[in-house]
């Protein structure tokens, strides 16, 4: 894989994907008045008479969206993070449970939202969608991949919820590799036999530079692309838990429930190996710089590198 | 009133009487459910699927049929009375009616019950629902019509005036309410819990076109029905003045009856009074 490149936010493949989405003339898009921000505004440009703007009301935007679904739309329903969990019940009752196929992207997700502070940095909205029957939860982690798996949406059955995030992140992807991507399915960045290193959204790359530091301590470290964290891609964790014996996750969002809760939940009732989690330890973030945020809350290459050596020293221990 | 329409609007109100019937022998046989809502939204329901609504039972799924959301989708015994009564549900549907399995759902579901267009439960929901249908319909040129039925208790959900809001502002002309304005919720009377005021007027401020009725008279029913169909000025709304348990006297504004079933012997009384 060649060498990681400036690219976009994941946000910004959000975008891009809506407008490859346009062909298809059921696609509509509705927007609670942060188009510019999601990147949902590029469709809105280009398809005015398909993009409803539904104001600062998004619990009203879940069931118009669930409305439009059910008379044959597919919509695409975005706003920050934080905010489509003000309408958790309406996208519980009113979208999972008829099955209606309408896709969620929440925008900022994550610590890495930075100077806006605690209340915009959502930590729990993979949790809270993973929880809910027949949805789909994918965090893609840089644009080319983002835009890849938003337009894979379209060929799923019932609805889903992206967490893509703000800023720009190296690019994990190129316009060759990112063909290989495919929701559900654990993408492999790294092949390495001594430890498994699970990461989503931003913490990609820190994951990777994680398995660069520790091969040159010998260490060999897989390193998986956990874009899809519903449905899970057990197969692959059922290989790599026989092929490396212990794992890391490592995600921006709470160590409950999100990607670090999906492994545990498979390990403990199907191979018990050790688990070390990387991720915001139960408590809220702060306003601050991206960088030195992310350092405050422990969401950094030298933790996961530290997970991983204690991951494997539990491995050897038992 | 000309003598055919006399003869129809008699025909509604016996298919009524009859749904009435339904509802408190559905509830009786569940032993829990929601009689009272159900029995002040049933003329509604019964003027409009008899005079308004366009669908076709033997076509459930046509693109272009009317749709109606029950957003209180506690009243669902009204729902499936009236789907019994046009032949769609059989007896034995009703009997079964929250148990394990059955077509009649606690709340009304469209995965379950066919003629259902909305999955209810959580009250404010429907009318953004029906907001979705009829944005959708516009862009498709599609002449269907959206009929959403609301209970006063459920206007104190703040999600109901987001879409009061944007249904003005997107011009959904094709949207059309029905406030069942009872005045009763779950624990009491609106004016002890939360009493909304003047519902009408609320509407109106928001660019509505309202009429409010008596939600008992099938003549003034089928009247304002058609003044809604009508109306494509924007969205519309009939606040239906209506009576908590009306036709059982016993349940009749008594809020006691809003989530409870009949027992044995009220059922007695109440098949007695509707006979």
């Amino acid at each position: 894989m060649s060498a990681p490149s400036m690219g976009g936010a994941s946000r910004d493949g959000y975008g891009k994907a809506l407008l490859r989405l346009s062909d298809d003339p059921r696609v509509v898009v509705l927007e609670a008045d942060l188009g510019k921000s999601t990147k949902s505004c590029h469709f809105r440009q280009n398809f005015p008479e398909r993009t409803i703007s539904m104001g600062i009301a998004e619990q009203n935007m879940m069931l118009v969206a669930a409305g439009m679904a059910s008379s044959g739309k597919v919509p695409f329903a975005s706003t920050f993070a934080i905010f489509t969990e003000r309408a958790f019940e309406q996208v519980r009752n009113g979208i999972a449970r008829p099955g209606l196929r309408v896709h969620i992207c929440g925008s900022h997700g994550g610590i890495h939202t930075g100077t806006d502070g605690s209340s915009a940095q959502s930590i729990e909205d993979l949790s809270i969608y993973r929880s809910i029957p027949k949805m789909t939860v994918i965090h893609p982690c840089d644009d080319l991949s983002a835009e890849e798996l938003t337009v894979q949406l379209l060929d799923i059955e019932g609805p889903s919820y992206t967490r893509t995030a703000r800023n720009k992140v190296p690019r994990m992807y190129d316009d060759e590799s990112k063909l290989g991507l495919k929701i559900g399915v654990g993408s492999i960045l790294e092949d390495g036999g001594d430890v498994a290193i699970f990461a989503c959204g931003v913490m990609v790359e820190k994951a990777r530079n994680a398995a660069s530091v520790l091969a040159e301590e010998g260490i060999n470290c897989t390193v998986v692309d956990m874009h899809t964290i519903k449905p899970l891609d057990t197969a692959l964790l059922s290989e790599l838990a026989e092929s490396c014996g212990c794992f890391v996750s490592a995600e921006d969002h709470s160590i409950i429930g999100g990607l670090g809760g999906a492994l545990s939940e498979w390990l403990s009732t199907n191979k018990p190996i050790p688990l070390e989690m990387v991720g915001v330890n139960d408590r809220f973030g702060e306003s601050g710089g991206t960088s030195e945020l992310m350092e405050e809350v422990g969401l950094t290459s030298v933790a996961i590198c530290q997970a991983a050596r204690n991951s494997i020293n539990r491995k050897n221990a038992s | 009133m000309g003598e055919a329409v006399q003869v129809r609007i008699e025909e509604l109100e016996e298919m009524a009487r009859k749904c009435r019937i339904d509802i408190v022998k559905m509830t009786h046989a569940a032993g829990a459910g929601h009689p009272g809502g159900s029995l002040s939204a049933i003329d509604c329901m019964v003027a409009l699927y008899g005079s308004t609504l366009r669908f076709d039972t033997d076509n459930p799924d046509w693109e272009d049929r009317d749709r109606f959301v029950m957003s209180k989708g506690h009243a669902s015994p009204a729902m499936y009375a009236l789907l019994h009564q046009m032949g769609v549900l059989e007896e034995a549907d009703l009997m079964s009616f929250r148990t394990l399995g059955s077509v009649c759902q606690g709340h009304v579901d469209m995965n379950w019950t066919e003629g259902v267009d909305f999955s209810a439960g959580s009250l404010g929901m429907g009318l953004s629902f029906g907001l979705g249908c009829a944005l959708s319909a516009k862009m498709d040129s599609s002449e269907r019509s959206i009929w959403v039925m609301l209970g006063d208790g459920e206007t104190q959900e703040g999600q109901i005036w987001e879409a009061v809001m944007a249904a003005n502002y997107h011009n959904a002309n094709n949207l059309r309410v029905i406030v069942d304005r009872n005045r009763i919720q779950n624990d009491d009377f609106m004016e002890v819990q939360m009493e909304i005021g003047d519902i009408a007027a609320k509407f109106e401020s928001f660019g509505w076109n309202v009429k409010e009725v008596d939600g008992h008279s099938m003549s003034e029913l089928v009247g304002v029905l058609q003044w809604a169909e009508a109306d494509d000025s924007g969205p519309t709304a009939i606040i239906a003045n209506t009576t908590k348990g009306k036709g059982v006297s016993f349940m009749e504004d008594n809020p006691e009856f809003h989530g409870k079933a009949p027992n044995n012997e009220e059922l007695e009384i109440a098949l007695g009074e509707l006979s």
